[in-house]
C-alpha cells in the first residue's frame, strides 16, 4: 500500500507541481484587468498620432499635444450591495507608450456581480508621499517641495496658436499652493456611473477625453493661463474641477 | 524492497520543476561582481539595468578596463577610448568635439561616462542611435574618424597579444577573442563607473549642508516660475539628474545636426538631443551636443534669454517668444552655485577607473 500511495503521490506532485495556482473559485470570482484608451472628442488619441495631430480646443485655439503623461491610483469597484473592493497599486500612463495603457493589479480577483467603477486622480493626500515610490521618481515625476513635494497628478505639454505664433503650454496638474509654505489637496475622486455587470474574466474598458480638460465646467483659455500653472493656484483648482469629466467607463470585454 | 523505486519517482517529481544542475565536473566560473549601488540610488530609484547575457564579474570589468585604456583598438594604436574620455573629465574630454587617429573632428561633443547603468530606455548617445552600452562599443572602434579601425584586424591584434587571450579566458571562459566578448567587457567596466559622491549627494544623505546661494539655486532649479530645470534633468528624488530623454532644448530654428530624427526618421524627433546629466558638470566643458558653449555661464544665459523657436521645440521650454525663462543675475548666480553641488570630485580619483 506503501508503493501505491508513494506512486500516487509522485504522479500528483509531476502534475501539479510546475503549473500556475489554479484559481479556486472559479465559478464566482473574475480577474480584472484595465484598458484605457485617449480621445479628443472623437479622434482617437495614441501614440502614433499623439504629437503630430492638429486639435481644437473649447476656446478656439488650434493646439498640438508634446506629450501627456498622468497618474491614478487607489482603483476601486464598488458592488450593488456597497462593497467596496480596493485595487493595490497606481497606474502612471505616459501617451507615448502604449504598454502603459493597460494596467492589471496583483491581486485582481473579486466576486462575480454587478459594480460601479471608483478611482483616484492623482494620489490622495495619505499616498501623495514625497519620493516613495522609486519607479515614479526614476520617471522624474515629482512634484517639487516648495509646492508641497509628491507627485504631479498630469503633465500635459504643447503648443498653442500653432497657425499663428506657437507658444508652449504647460498644464500640469498636482498639489495646490496657497500660499508659501501652505498647501491644500487637489486630488479628486472619480466615480463612474455606468454598471459593470462582471459575469466572468474581465477587461474594463475606460476612455480619457482629453478636451475635457479645456472644456467642462471651465473653458480653458490658454493665451491666458498656459504657463507656468503649477504655482497658480487657482488654475490648479480649475484642473481639479475639469478633470471630473474627462474619463468615461466605455464598457467591459469579458 | 520495491519502494525504492516509488521513492526514486517522488524525489525525480520533486526536482523537476528544479533549473539543471550545473555538470558535475568542474568548471571555471568567473567570480561575480555586483554592481555597487550608492545609497543615494537605492533609496530613490529603481535598479539599474544588467543584460542578462551579459553579467558582471571580476574578471571581466578588468579586462575590459584594459581594453579601455588600450591603444591597440585604433588603427595606428595612437588612441584608446580614455583619449576622448578621459578620468579627470568624468569621462568626456574638454574640447567641443574630438578629434579621430587622422586628426578629423567629428560633429558631437564627447559624453561622459557615469551611472551609464541606470539609463532605463537604454538609448545611448546623444542621438539615441546606440540600443545597448554594448552596441555602443563597436562604433568609435570601426567609425573613420575615431579609432578608424577595422574589427577583424582589432580582434587579430588582441589575439595575438601576449595577455589578452589569457584574460578573455578568464573574463569569458574562452581564449577565442571576438568583437562581441570585447565589447561586453568594454561595457562591464563602463558599467562599474558609478558617481554618487557630491556634495549634493551627501546633503540627500543628511550629511552635508547647503549654502545659502546654493539652497536658493535649488529652488532656482525647481521653481517653475523661474529655472524650471527640473522637468528633463532629475530632481532631488532623481539623483542621476536627468530624465535619459530627447528633448528639442531650442538651440537653434533650423537644424544641422537632426539628432534623434536622423535616427528614427521622423521629422518630428529633428533636433532632439538626450538630456545629458548635470551630475560633474564642473569637469565636462564644454557643453550641448556640438560643445557650442564653453561655460557653464553661457549654458544659463542661454537657457534665460537665446531659445529659438522651431517646429519640433519642447513645450517645456516656455517663454520661448521672450528667449526664455530671463533670470534675474543673481538668480543665474545661484543656480550655477547649486549645479556645482553636483561635482563629484572623488569620481575623477577613483583608483579603479584609472589606467
Amino acid at each position: 500500500m506503501k508503493q501505491i500511495f508513494a506512486l500516487l503521490m509522485c504522479v500528483a506532485l509531476a502534475l501539479t507541481s510546475c503549473g500556475e495556482d489554479m484559481d479556486d473559485n472559479a465559478l464566482s470570482n473574475a480577474n480584472i484587468n484595465f484598458k484605457f484608451s485617449h480621445t479628443w472628442d472623437n479622434t482617437l488619441i495614441n501614440s502614433s498620432n499623439l504629437t503630430t495631430q492638429t486639435l481644437t480646443n473649447e476656446n478656439g485655439e488650434n493646439i498640438n499635444i508634446t506629450r501627456i503623461r498622468y497618474l491614478i491610483s487607489k482603483l476601486q469597484l464598488v458592488n450593488s450591495s456597497g462593497t467596496t473592493f480596493t485595487f493595490d497599486g497606481y497606474k502612471f500612463t505616459d501617451l507615448e507608450n502604449e504598454d502603459t495603457y493597460n494596467f492589471t493589479p496583483e491581486n485582481n480577483s473579486i466576486p462575480t456581480g454587478t459594480y460601479t467603477l471608483k478611482f483616484v486622480w492623482g494620489f490622495n493626500e495619505e499616498d501623495n508621499i514625497d519620493g516613495a515610490y522609486l519607479d515614479l521618481n526614476s520617471a522624474s515625476w515629482n512634484w517639487p517641495a516648495m509646492l508641497g513635494g509628491g507627485y504631479h497628478f498630469l503633465q500635459f505639454d504643447g503648443m498653442y496658436n500653432v497657425d499663428t505664433t506657437p507658444s508652449p503650454f504647460n498644464y500640469h496638474n498636482g498639489t495646490a499652493r496657497v500660499s508659501v509654505g501652505n498647501f491644500e489637496q487637489n486630488f479628486a475622486i472619480i466615480e463612474l456611473e455606468t454598471p459593470l455587470n462582471i459575469t466572468k474574466n474581465a477587461t474594463i474598458n475606460v476612455n480619457m477625453n482629453i478636451s475635457e480638460f479645456f472644456k467642462n465646467p471651465n473653458t480653458w483659455d490658454l493665451n491666458v493661463l498656459d504657463t507656468p500653472l503649477m504655482p497658480n493656484y487657482n488654475a490648479q483648482k480649475m484642473m481639479q474641477e475639469n478633470v471630473m469629466s474627462v474619463f468615461n467607463v466605455e464598457g467591459i470585454t469579458q | 524492497m520495491k519502494n525504492w523505486i516509488a521513492y526514486l519517482l517522488l524525489i525525480v517529481s520533486v526536482l523537476a520543476c528544479s533549473k539543471e544542475n550545473a555538470s558535475d565536473t568542474e568548471t571555471y566560473e568567473p567570480t561575480p561582481l555586483p554592481l555597487n549601488i550608492p545609497q543615494i540610488f537605492s533609496n530613490n530609484i529603481i535598479p539599474p539595468v544588467i543584460p542578462n547575457n551579459n553579467p558582471q564579474t571580476v574578471e571581466g570589468v578588468a579586462l575590459g578596463k584594459k581594453l579601455f585604456f588600450d591603444k591597440t583598438l585604433s588603427a595606428n594604436q595612437t588612441i584608446a577610448c580614455a583619449s576622448c574620455h578621459a578620468p579627470q573629465n568624468a569621462f568626456t574630454d574638454n574640447t567641443p568635439t574630438s578629434d579621430g587617429i587622422d586628426g578629423i573632428f567629428g560633429t558631437r561633443n564627447s559624453m561622459p561616462l557615469f551611472n551609464l547603468a541606470w539609463n532605463y530606455g537604454e538609448r545611448f548617445t546623444w542621438d539615441g542611435k546606440e540600443l545597448s552600452l554594448e552596441r555602443q562599443a563597436i562604433e568609435p572602434v570601426q567609425n573613420p574618424i575615431e579609432m578608424h579601425s577595422d574589427w577583424d584586424d582589432v580582434v587579430d591584434r588582441l589575439q595575438a597579444d601576449n595577455d589578452y587571450p589569457e584574460l578573455f579566458r578568464l573574463a569569458f571562459k574562452t581564449s577565442t577573442i571576438t568583437k562581441e566578448l570585447t565589447t561586453k567587457a568594454i561595457a562591464q567596466f563602463e558599467r562599474t563607473l558609478i558617481s554618487a559622491n557630491s556634495k549634493f549627494d551627501r546633503f540627500s544623505l543628511g550629511q552635508a549642508t547647503l549654502t545659502p546661494q546654493e539652497q536658493n539655486g535649488l529652488n532656482v532649479f525647481m521653481d517653475e516660475e523661474k529655472g524650471d530645470c527640473f522637468h528633463c534633468h532629475g530632481n532631488p528624488n532623481n539623483p542621476l539628474w536627468t530624465d535619459n530623454v530627447f528633448h528639442n532644448n531650442g538651440l537653434d530654428a533650423t537644424f544641422t545636426d537632426l539628432g534623434l530624427g536622423g535616427v528614427t526618421g521622423d521629422p518630428s524627433d529633428n533636433g532632439k538631443f538626450r538630456s545629458p546629466s548635470l551630475r560633474n558638470l564642473a569637469y565636462t566643458a564644454p557643453y550641448m551636443h556640438d560643445g557650442r558653449f564653453a561655460t557653464l555661464d553661457q549654458v544659463i544665459e542661454f537657457y534665460s534669454t537665446g531659445l529659438q523657436l522651431s517646429p519640433t521645440i519642447d513645450a517645456l521650454m516656455k517663454k520661448v517668444d521672450q528667449g526664455g525663462v530671463n533670470l534675474s543675475a543673481q538668480d543665474k548666480a545661484d543656480l550655477k552655485a547649486f549645479l556645482l553641488t553636483l561635482s563629484d570630485p572623488s569620481f575623477l580619483s577613483n583608483p579603479d577607473f584609472q589606467d
